[in-house]
Order: C-alpha cells, then sequence, then structure tokens
C-alpha cells in the first residue's frame, strides 16, 4: 500500500513536548470492576436521554436504561449487571465544562450468568435500520466532542471524503494510539460500515508521524483488509493537527467554511474509537458500554490506558491505577491544551472522557505573573484560524461584538496555541472563551430585544387600524344619524304640512 | 479532596516578557563593546544615566498612575528603551542629554499613550527627535575615532566622567579639537559646498564602506541582529524588506551618479541603518503586526530613511522615518489581515 500524499502544510499549529509515553508503557488494562456506575443521560452533543428504569430494578449488562431522546441523542446502556440505586439529577463532565443531567446510579453486582448479559442484537440488513441500530446502541463521536454518530452518518447532504482521525495531538493522550496498536482490525471494520453507509468514496486515516507502532499496525491491517478505498497518511506531529478542520485541511488541501460543519467541504470526520464501537457493534452486536480512558500525568502510580465501564467514579479508575502520588494539586478532563479541571474525583467517566491526568505539583509551573501585550504576534503565528489574538484581545475585554465579528472570533477553535507562547502570559483563550459566551448572551438578548419591538411595532399598527376603523364607523353612524336626522325633520314637516293642510281645510269647512 | 480549577490550557509559555528584553540587550553587547573600542567611554556614561534615568521615570509615572512599581521595573522594557536611546546619542554629551531623552522618552511617548503595550510611537526614537530637535549642538558633536585622534587628544573614562558632569574639559584640550561631524553630516555638508563624493570621501573619517569605526559597529550590531532572528525574538520581514528597500534605492541613485550618491555599501554602514532595521523598527509594540504589514512597514522605512538622509535637511533620517510609519501602523495593520480559515 502506498502512503496518502499530503495535500498541503497546515496552518499555525505549535510543536509540544508529547508526553505520551508514560501511558503507552503497558498494553491496556481490562480488569477494572467499580463498584459503583453513574450514567448520565447527557453524553452527547444534542438532549438527553430518557431515563427508562426506575429506583430499586434490576438491569443486565447490556441493558438500555436511557431511550435517545429527539434527534440528535443517543442511548444509554447499563455497561454492568446491578441495581438501580437512584435516578437523580447530578453535575457530570460534558465535553468542555460540566453540566447538570439525569443519572442512572447503579450499584454493580457483577453477576455474570448468560441471564444477566442482554442478548446481543442483529445487524440489520437496510441502511436506515443500521443507522437507528448505531443510535441505540448509543454510539457518539469519541474523540471528545460526543457528537451522536448515527446524525453524522445518516445526514443527507452528500459526502465523499470519511476523515478517520488517529492523529491524537494533545500531549499525555494516548488512548487512540493504543486503541490503533491492539484492534486495528475492529476500527476497519467500523469504517467500511460508516463508509457504506455515507456512501463515500474514500476514507484518510491521518495519524501523527510520532506514532510509528499505531502506524505499523494500521498499515498492516490495510493491507490484510485489500480495501482500496481506505488509506493512510501519516501527518505533522503538530498540535492541533487532530484538530476535525486542521487534518481536513492537512489531508484533503480543502478548508470548512466559516461556521459550517465538514460535511459542507464534502467530508465527514469519525474519530478511531468511534470506528472500533461501530465495528464492535457489527461484529459483536454490543452498544457502547465501555471506552479506552489515558489515566496519566506523574500524580498517579502507574499512568497506563484502562478500558472502563461508562459511569465509573474517577476516584475508582485512579485507585486501579495505583491510586495518587505525592501532592496532586490538580485532576486534568482531557489533555493539557483543551482539557478542563474539575474540582472532584467523584465525577465519573463518560463517553466523552478520552483522558484523566492527576497534575503532580512540580508538573506543570504556573503563571505568577501577567504583562500587558507587546503585540509581539507570536500568537498570530501559531494560530490555526489564521487570527490575530493580538487584536481580539482587546475586543474581548471590552465585548466590542461588531468588531469581534469582523475578526472572527467565533472562528476560534479554542485550541490554546496563542496561550503557549504568549511571552506575556496573558490567558487569551479564557478570553475567548469568556468573549463568546458573552456574545451568545448579547445574540439572546438582541434576539429578545429584537422580537419585542417587532411585537410592540404590531401592536401600535393594530392600535392604529382599529382607530382608523372606529373613526371611520363613527363618520358613517354621524352621517347615517345626518341623514336620519334630515329624514326625520322631513317626515315632521310633512306631518306639520299636513296638520296645517287639514286645518286649513277645516277652516273652510266650518 | 478539592482540586484547584484553572481554565485550559494547563502549559505555561516558555517565553516571557523580561526573557525577550533581556535577549535584546545581550545582543547589543558585542556593538556596546566595539563602540567603546572605537569612542570611548562615553557610550558606557550615557548609557548608566539614560538607565537610571529611565528607570526613576517609569518608577514615578507608576507611582502616578497609581500601578504597581515592582512588575513595571522589572519587565525591562525601560531599560531596553534607554539602551537604544543611548546608542543613538553622541558619546561626549553633558548629562542631562541622556537623561532628559530617557525621561522623556518614557513619559511622553510611553506612558502619556498608557504604557507598555500601548504606545503608538517607538519611545527611543521618540526620545532621540525631542532632543535632536532641542539641542542641535549637542546631539552633532561626534567624537574623533580613538584611531584618528593622536594619544594626547584621547580621552579617559575620568575626562570623560567630569565632561558629562561639569562639562568642562581637561585644560589643555578644547572641545574644536576632540569633536568631528559624523560621515553623515560630512557628506551632506561637502555636497552642499557642491564637492563630488570622491572628494568628501578621501577624508580620514571614511573607511572601507561606511565611516571609519562604524563600519566595525554597524557589523557587531547585525551580528546582535542576527542573534535575534536566532532566538525568534524578532521576525526577518522588518529587517529584509527595510534594508532590501534602502540597498535597492541606493543602488538605482549610486548607478544614476555616483560622484553625488554615496554607494549602497555606505549607507548600509553608516549610521543607524543596521541598528534601526534588527533593532529599531522591529520593536513589536510600534510595528505593523500582520507579516504583510511588516513587509510594508519595513520597505517604506527604508525608502524614507535613504530619502530623508539623501534630500532632507537631517543627515539621518531613520528615527523620522519610524515615526511616521508607527503612525502608519493601524491602517497597515487594518488593510493586511490574513485571509481567516475558511472565509472566502
Amino acid at each position: 500500500m502506498t502512503e496518502y500524499q499530503i495535500h498541503r502544510h497546515m496552518t499555525g499549529g505549535v510543536r509540544l513536548v508529547a508526553r505520551k509515553r508514560m501511558s503507552t508503557a503497558r498494553t491496556i488494562n481490562r480488569t477494572l470492576r467499580p463498584k459503583r456506575l453513574i450514567i448520565p443521560m447527557t453524553q452527547q452533543l444534542g438532549p438527553p436521554a430518557t431515563p427508562s428504569v426506575v429506583p430499586g430494578q434490576r438491569v443486565i449488562t447490556g441493558q438500555p436504561v436511557g431511550e435517545p431522546g429527539r434527534a440528535p441523542s443517543a442511548a444509554a446502556h447499563a455497561p454492568r449487571s446491578g441495581k438501580v440505586l437512584a435516578v437523580e439529577e447530578r453535575l457530570v463532565p460534558g465535553g468542555s465544562q460540566l453540566l447538570k443531567s439525569q443519572c442512572v446510579v447503579l450499584a454493580v453486582d457483577d453477576k455474570s450468568t448468560d441471564a444477566d448479559i442482554e442478548p446481543a442484537s442483529e445487524w440489520p440488513n437496510l441502511d436506515a435500520d443500521r443507522i437507528q441500530a448505531i443510535r441505540n446502541a448509543g454510539i457518539v463521536g469519541l474523540g471528545g466532542a460526543a457528537f451522536p454518530t448515527a446524525d453524522k452518518l445518516g445526514a443527507t447532504e452528500r459526502c465523499g471524503t470519511l476523515i478517520l482521525n488517529g492523529a491524537e495531538c494533545e500531549p499525555y493522550i494516548s488512548c487512540d494510539d493504543m486503541l490503533m496498536r491492539e484492534h486495528a482490525t475492529d476500527i476497519l471494520r467500523g469504517t467500511q460500515t460508516m463508509l457504506d453507509l455515507l456512501g463515500a468514496e474514500r476514507c484518510l486515516l491521518g495519524i501523527e508521524r510520532d506514532k510509528p507502532v499505531a502506524i505499523e499496525s494500521m498499515a498492516a491491517a490495510i493491507a490484510d483488509l485489500g480495501d482500496a478505498r481506505i488509506r493512510l497518511a501519516a501527518v505533522t506531529s503538530k498540535y492541533p493537527a487532530g484538530g476535525e478542520r486542521q487534518l481536513i485541511e492537512l489531508l484533503t488541501g480543502m478548508e470548512v467554511p466559516s461556521g459550517k460543519y465538514p460535511i459542507a467541504a464534502g467530508c465527514v470526520c469519525q474519530n478511531v474509537g468511534t470506528a472500533y464501537a461501530v465495528g464492535r457493534l457489527v461484529r459483536l452486536g454490543e452498544p457502547l458500554t465501555t471506552r479506552i480512558v489515558s489515566v496519566t500525568g506523574e500524580g498517579v502510580a502507574e499512568p497506563q490506558n484502562v478500558e472502563v465501564s461508562i459511569g465509573t467514579p474517577i476516584r475508582e479508575l485512579i485507585e486501579h491505577c495505583g491510586g495518587y502520588v505525592g501532592d496532586v494539586p490538580r485532576l486534568i478532563l482531557g489533555g493539557t491544551m483543551m482539557g478542563y479541571a474539575v474540582s472532584s474525583d467523584e465525577l465519573p467517566v463518560t463517553k466523552a472522557t478520552n483522558c484523566v491526568i492527576a497534575v503532580h505539583s512540580d508538573e506543570i509551573r504556573d503563571r505568577y505573573e501577567e504583562w500587558p501585550c507587546i503585540r509581539c504576534g507570536d500568537c498570530a503565528d501559531v494560530c490555526p484560524a489564521r487570527l490575530l489574538p493580538q487584536d481580539l484581545l482587546p475586543r474581548s475585554r471590552t465585548y466590542d461584538f461588531d468588531q469581534l465579528k469582523i475578526l472572527g472570533l467565533n472562528d476560534c477553535i479554542e485550541c490554546g496555541c496563542c496561550d503557549v507562547v504568549c511571552p506575556s502570559h496573558i490567558p487569551l483563550t479564557a478570553y475567548f472563551r469568556d468573549a463568546k459566551r458573552a456574545q451568545r448572551l448579547h445574540e439572546q438578548h438582541q434576539h429578545l430585544a429584537d422580537t419585542s419591538q417587532i411585537r410592540y411595532l404590531r401592536k401600535q399598527e393594530r392600535l392604529r387600524l382599529q382607530d382608523e376603523q372606529s373613526e371611520l364607523h363613527h363618520t358613517e353612524l354621524k352621517a347615517q344619524v345626518a341623514k336620519d336626522s334630515g329624514s326625520r325633520q322631513e317626515t315632521i314637516q310633512a306631518a306639520l304640512d299636513r296638520v296645517q293642510r287639514r286645518r286649513n281645510s277645516d277652516d273652510r269647512i266650518t | 479532596m478539592p482540586f484547584e480549577l484553572k481554565p485550559a490550557p494547563h502549559i505555561t509559555p516558555p517565553t516571557s516578557v523580561p526573557l525577550v528584553m533581556r535577549r535584546l540587550l545581550y545582543a547589543l553587547v558585542p556593538a556596546a563593546i566595539a563602540h567603546t573600542w572605537y569612542f570611548g567611554w562615553g557610550l558606557c556614561i550615557n548609557l548608566a544615566i539614560a538607565v537610571c534615568a529611565a528607570l526613576a521615570a517609569e518608577a514615578l509615572v507608576l507611582r502616578f498612575r497609581r500601578r504597581a512599581i515592582r512588575p513595571g521595573i522589572a519587565d525591562m522594557s525601560a531599560v531596553v528603551t534607554a539602551v537604544l536611546l543611548a546608542f543613538a546619542l553622541p558619546p561626549l554629551a553633558p548629562w542631562w542629554l541622556p537623561a532628559l531623552g530617557a525621561a522623556s522618552a518614557i513619559v511622553l511617548a510611553k506612558h502619556l499613550y498608557g504604557g507598555l503595550g500601548s504606545n503608538l510611537f517607538n519611545p527611543a526614537m521618540v526620545g532621540y527627535v525631542i532632543l535632536l530637535i532641542s539641542f542641535p549642538i549637542e546631539m552633532t558633536q561626534w567624537l574623533t575615532p580613538a584611531e584618528l585622534a593622536p594619544a594626547a587628544d584621547r580621552l579617559g573614562l575620568w575626562a570623560q566622567l567630569t565632561y558629562s558632569v561639569t562639562g568642562q574639559l581637561p585644560f589643555d584640550l578644547s572641545l574644536d579639537a576632540l569633536t568631528q561631524a559624523t560621515p553623515l553630516d560630512q557628506i551632506k555638508e561637502g555636497l552642499g559646498e557642491m564637492r563630488t563624493l570622491n572628494e568628501i570621501q578621501i577624508g580620514p573619517l571614511f573607511g572601507s564602506y561606511g565611516g571609519r569605526g562604524w563600519e566595525w559597529i554597524n557589523g557587531w550590531i547585525a551580528l546582535g541582529g542576527f542573534y535575534l532572528l536566532y532566538c525568534g525574538v524578532i521576525r526577518w520581514h522588518i529587517p529584509v524588506s527595510l534594508l532590501a528597500a534602502m540597498l535597492s534605492f541606493a543602488t538605482f541613485m549610486y548607478a544614476v551618479d555616483p560622484s553625488r550618491y554615496p554607494s549602497p555599501g555606505f549607507h548600509l554602514f553608516s549610521g543607524a541603518a543596521l541598528l534601526g532595521a534588527f533593532f529599531i523598527a522591529t520593536d513589536p509594540v510600534t510595528a505593523a503586526g500582520t507579516n504583510g504589514g511588516r513587509l510594508i512597514y519595513g520597505a517604506a522605512i527604508g525608502i524614507l530613511t535613504y530619502a530623508i538622509r539623501t534630500w532632507g535637511s537631517y543627515p539621518e533620517g531613520l528615527a523620522f522615518a519610524v515615526l511616521l510609519m508607527n503612525a502608519a501602523v493601524p491602517l497597515l495593520d487594518r488593510y493586511t489581515r490574513p485571509r481567516i480559515y475558511g472565509r472566502a
């Protein structure tokens, strides 16, 4: 198989110390047996699933506990057998922040007779049924954004290229790397299914060059499979090469239009973990109940990749990896560039959790000082969206939304590159996230104000019309009255005349 | 146990503002040594006075503005301004010249606009131009390069210090004996007297390319510039476009009439062309902020510098060229924005 030729270089980006090796020394650990599971109903970008179990009920492995909501949504399943303790609202990790979600809390009993395992579902023959099966299996994008896979595959726009994302550009994370090393065949099986469902001509698999073992393993599997549609491309190990838009730019030379999904450029992007989940569904009929999570950082005793049941509390996961070592001031979900710090390890692992970093206090130097922006422009050099962060910054501070729109605040992918090169140590990404939030609020208010104004104007118009009509009515009435009174006068006059005439004639008689 | 909440990314940048400023200072060390070699201790005295005055002015203004003083001093930006100004001053100068220049650079050019990062004009050049316009005599007395001066006419550290503080020279020396015009000055005057370049340039002040002594100092400045490029403190766009524009203009005029227009090599190695290209025009705060803008900005400074040197009333035009283009930066930035990803 020949290596796919890269079309062009990526705009911007930074080379970072990857720190992935600490978690790739061991093979994927599959022995974690959690005692308790917290299964959130919101594990996808879209409406939550509806809980379909009640407290006290016993569930078996693989049994659905949440029905998919209105599209785009996905189902939730019990990864292990056990008893439902509660169905309650809790704080759970979302794609980029914590959010409130209904959760099914499970006390695991881990009985594993046949009666305790949901029978495998049959892989249907029709495309529409297959997409429904993927939705019912609760499969979402496992790269971090957790967009329901069924809705991506079922889109009506034409897709020419399936981009399979195995770049994994963020520091520390290695779950996709390990998956590609150990499960290349299942990944490709899922990829073929997705290609068929999309009707796409080709699949380009992008892997960063710093993962030679994964590249070799995938290349061998592709050669074995002999599917000419699937081609492998080793891409530069430069963050954020694994960003959806950046990978499409790297592999196809096309740019996704501003504010649109990749499908607008004829591409659909799927993570290798998602392809693996689809592959398992096709081969074994299994719903998505586990995922691979990198547990890493200097603050954990045995950093490694673990196959984790969805809903496992992070604390149990860390304990499984030997627990914390030393002073661990920070816990990060995701990588060090886009992941977010959480205050508690009681939170569950969700479908979007690709990495848990226990940060040792020696590991991260904190920014103590911040200097004013000296407009050096290093941020603009590394921005993959070709924005000018030095110009966005003052306008983000003052919420100058008109200028921010022109300067492309909404094209910012919040990758954090500008932050890590800023000599003034300004938390640029935090400013931009805040400005985006403020902009959304502002737009909501603007929308409210606009709709109220329209309502007000309509009312004014209505009142005016009403007035006009009543005026008209009034004049008509007046005219009527005038007319009526005129005719009455005539009648009276006629009667008077008659009387007068009679009188006159009476006079003559007498 | 509760963990701390900090926003992403969780990586601290490897550089910092003080580091950038320190690198600028390191890059000027060889040129400072060469300057001292050719013109005596004057530069060192001026440096010391300018740095002290700049730091004092910075601290004072920060106090008036009710800002923290320590970080403002520790970021080294005031020191860099003072050092660049001192390089532009004549070595034999009364103490109040560097002091006044540095103070006005910090107060007028920097803090009146809002302090570090907010100033529109390059502070060192504002300080220089204020001095040049206000004290033209003091600003044009340059020492004769050491190798040309007879041993008796060389001033020691003590004599220069005495002059700087009291304005008194040792009894057996006069200012006229010690000082001369700069090479650029001499050319301007000579051409004004309708002499040809060949006649002017046989004078002892002229070396193989530029002024004697000057060509070596400028060589070391260029080396410092390469160090800055290597460290990534500056980008290539401004120095390359500035020098290329100036040299091609100079080459064209030289080809037209070599008896009236000095060679491009002379323009490169005399005056402040290299200091300006690598250290002054590249000041990030006041330079253009996009690569397209930087190319235009640099080229315009190169052309303006040559034009002022050749047809203006001042022998050196870099400071004016930089200030003029500083004013054009907002416009350049506005019209050279790169195309955003995914936009037409």
